[in-house]
């Protein structure tokens, strides 16, 4: 195990993946020369050439329209959206390309291609480059959509989502990059569609993912002291959704609180919400809770875009509220 | 001016009171300082005063009811006053729709609605969490009966589990879930048949204890030369012992029909298999007449077949005596119930090895032990310890099995 960042965690399963298999390219804005908007593939252009480390014009329809092709023709791209925000500019390529080429031609075309986009909120970049719309892309069968929280879940998945021949849409957070963790040496991939336990508690179950796994960690150290034991599930990916080890942990605790960054209507939440309903519903003790952004496009102001941002006091509160 | 009034906090550690009487009833005119109702705490009959003078208008609890702290129990208004109580409930706190009580029982509890749910729409009457409502039903618990101590009065699983007593939440959260699982056709079949033979048949009991060395000596040498999936059981030879002394005893080897004893043509042995779910009796025909290797095969074949479900109607009809080993789980020797209309059930333990006296001096032996439970009303005791006595011949000299 060594520590890492989640940007060097992204960038060396980049890297290692490069290295082993030849039809892995990158194409995106400002990947090449400048090595990424977050500098997650700096040092790339130079070891792995222009041919291999694409620079592109400033239009995310074609970035996803050329990877879209480049995987059709064989090769295996990994395409970079500055924020996911852009990637609405590239919503036809994404929902209508890759979701649905494979099934359109009968199988015939597979579509092996990775769309990484930086989404979240945090960093004072205005209402329209700082939205967590993970929900929106998750609401379309045929496109895988991946967001980790640790660096260990950014590396194995970064690769699975590499391997695996369906189209994937792999969301990075804007503020996560520094977060640090273990990860293991070598080469190793975490399957997609696999939720996780990442802390055992016999209280409360926290769904959540991406950032707000990270809040929700710390959330549960305090309650912690006050004598909660909080159980959290990193669902990890949203599609496919693995409710496998929600539902267990939901079936000990009878209790649920699900965090998410995005907006509360229609959102990630109201997903795993309706689910818990469905399969779990004779061992609710209390309606299950959720955290989301405030519902307001995402104010510029730090105090403000704070406000409307989920925070663990919030998390703490919605805990509170069902135990 | 109408007004609400509330249950009293008459003590420090006072949660609820029991509202033993009214001692105004409605329509009463009270002054300020009489005397209302009268209170039960945990540690005394206390009176309760009225704060306002008026009119009671409205009782909101009857006699005998446990009222938590701040409940209200009681409209005050002016004479003749038109007061809608539900919407001045609705200004105040929630109102309390309490359970009458049978006397001062020592539960006193009550369930407790929000305004706006009183019209009884709640799913049987009450506000619980599914797990509440599900924990209770399988507990046999009214949560109607129930005080909920989550929001809005709601019962939650806390409050099921504390009824349910014991087993604490602690506790419970490390014990398996109870479950109820519907009987299985043939769980229940074998609960019929077995309710009904314990009831209807007068068992009696006679154990042995046999010497199993000759037996198990034969069998590891019999074994020694035949191939893994044709090697002989500890059940077969019992099994072919059992029918060979049945042949000089057909009263065991019978049944019972109203004023006569069948005695069967046939020694059918039903050997108990045991399935995961529950117990089938497979049946060897004619066995005191096959050959031991035969009846070996045989059996293997009805076991495997009971155990993969696919019994034939064959395979498990017209035993006339059963035998129920258990051997293998090392048990000394039990007793079994006999399988109707069967008059007999032989009851085979562990091969134990121990130390026997023979001849004064001790030395290491193999004991079996068999327990034949009969009918008494087609046989004897006597009759069944000289059946036990031909299959002990047979069981401690085995070579006659093969002959």
């Amino acid at each position: 195990m060594t520590q890492l960042t989640i940007r060097e965690a992204i960038s060396q399963a980049l890297w290692e993946e490069m290295e082993r298999d030849q039809r892995v390219i990158i194409l995106g804005e400002e990947v090449g020369l400048w090595g990424g908007t977050y500098a997650v593939t700096r040092g790339f252009y130079d070891h792995f050439g222009p041919e291999r480390v694409r620079d592109t014009p400033i239009a995310e329809g074609v970035i996803v329209g050329a990877a879209n092709g480049a995987a059709m023709a064989g090769l295996r791209p990994v395409a970079e959206l500055m924020t996911i925000n852009f990637a609405f500019l590239a919503m036809d390529q994404i929902v209508n390309g890759a979701a649905k080429i494979h099934y359109m031609f009968g199988g015939q075309f597979k579509v092996p291609v990775v769309i990484r986009a930086v989404g979240g909120g945090g960093r004072q970049l205005g209402a329209t480059h700082s939205q967590t719309p993970d929900a929106v892309f998750a609401h379309f069968p045929g496109l895988k959509v991946v967001a980790p929280g640790t660096p260990h879940d950014a590396k194995g998945l970064l690769k699975a989502a590499i391997r695996t021949d369906d189209p994937v849409l792999f969301i990075e957070h804007a503020t996560l990059y520094q977060t640090k963790g273990e990860v293991p040496e070598g080469d190793f991939v975490e399957p997609i569609g696999v939720s996780k336990v990442q802390r055992q508690g016999s209280d409360v179950t926290i769904i959540t993912y991406s950032k707000m796994l990270q809040l929700s960690l710390q959330a549960a150290e305090q309650l912690a002291l006050e004598g909660v034991q909080a159980e959290i599930i990193d669902l990890r990916s949203l599609r496919p959704l693995d409710m496998g080890p929600a539902l267990a942990s939901v079936k000990r605790t009878n209790r649920a609180v699900v965090v998410e960054e995005g907006w509360r209507s229609f959102g990630v939440g109201a997903e795993v919400v309706s689910r818990l309903h469905e399969e779990a519903f004779d061992y609710l003790d209390a309606p299950v809770k959720r955290v989301a952004q405030d519902e307001v496009p995402l104010p510029y102001n730090r105090e403000l875009e704070q406000l409307a941002l989920p925070q663990i006091d919030d998390i703490l509160a919605a805990v509170r509220e069902v135990l | 001016m109408a007004t609400v009034v509330k249950m009293p906090k008459l003590g420090f550690d006072m949660a609820e009171g029991l509202l033993v009487r009214w001692v105004k009833g409605v329509g009463d005119t009270v002054q300020q300082g009489e005397v209302l109702a009268e209170i039960e705490t945990d540690k005394a009959t206390i009176e309760v005063e009225s704060e306002v003078g008026g009119v009671v208008h409205k009782h909101l609890v009857a006699e005998n009811t446990a009222v938590p702290v701040g409940a209200p129990i009681a409209v005050i208004g002016e004479p003749g006053e038109q007061i809608d109580a539900a919407e001045l409930l609705g200004q105040t706190s929630k109102p309390a729709a309490a359970v009458e009580q049978a006397g001062p029982a020592k539960e006193k509890v009550m369930a407790v609605e929000s305004a706006e749910d009183g019209d009884g729409r709640l799913p049987g009457g009450v506000r619980a969490s599914p797990v509440a409502r599900r924990l209770a039903a399988e507990g046999g618990i009214n949560l109607s009966e129930l005080a909920g101590s989550g929001p809005l009065g709601r019962i939650v699983k806390r409050d099921v589990q504390a009824v349910l007593g014991a087993a604490g939440p602690a506790v419970a959260q490390r014990t398996l879930e109870t479950v109820r699982v519907p009987l299985s056709k043939l769980r229940a079949t074998i609960g019929r048949r077995m309710t009904a033979s314990k009831q209807q048949v007068p068992h009696f009991y006679v154990t042995a204890d046999l010497d199993a060395g000759p037996l198990m000596a034969l069998r590891r040498d019999l074994n020694s030369r035949l191939a893994e999936d044709s090697k002989f059981s500890v059940n077969d030879f019992l099994v072919k012992a059992a029918a060979l002394a049945l042949r000089e005893f057909p009263n065991l080897n019978s049944a019972l029909d109203g004023d006569q004893i069948v005695r069967h043509g046939e020694i059918n042995i039903g050997v108990a298999v045991a399935l995961d779910e529950g117990l089938l009796t497979v049946v060897v025909r004619t066995a005191d007449q096959k050959p031991l290797r035969q009846l070996s095969s045989e059996l293997r074949e009805l076991a495997s077949r009971a155990r993969a479900g696919r019994v034939r109607p064959a395979d498990i009809e017209g035993s006339t005596f059963t035998v129920s080993n258990l051997g293998m789980y090392q048990v000394e020797h039990f007793i079994a119930i006999i399988n109707p209309p069967e008059a007999a059930i032989l009851a085979v333990g562990s091969v134990r090895e121990e130390a026997v006296v023979q001849a004064g001096a001790i030395v290491p032996g193999s004991r079996l032990q068999v327990t034949l439970s009969a009918d008494h009303r087609v046989t004897d005791g006597a009759e069944a310890a000289r059946w036990l006595q031909v299959f002990r011949g047979y069981i401690e000299a085995p070579v006659h099995l093969l002959v």
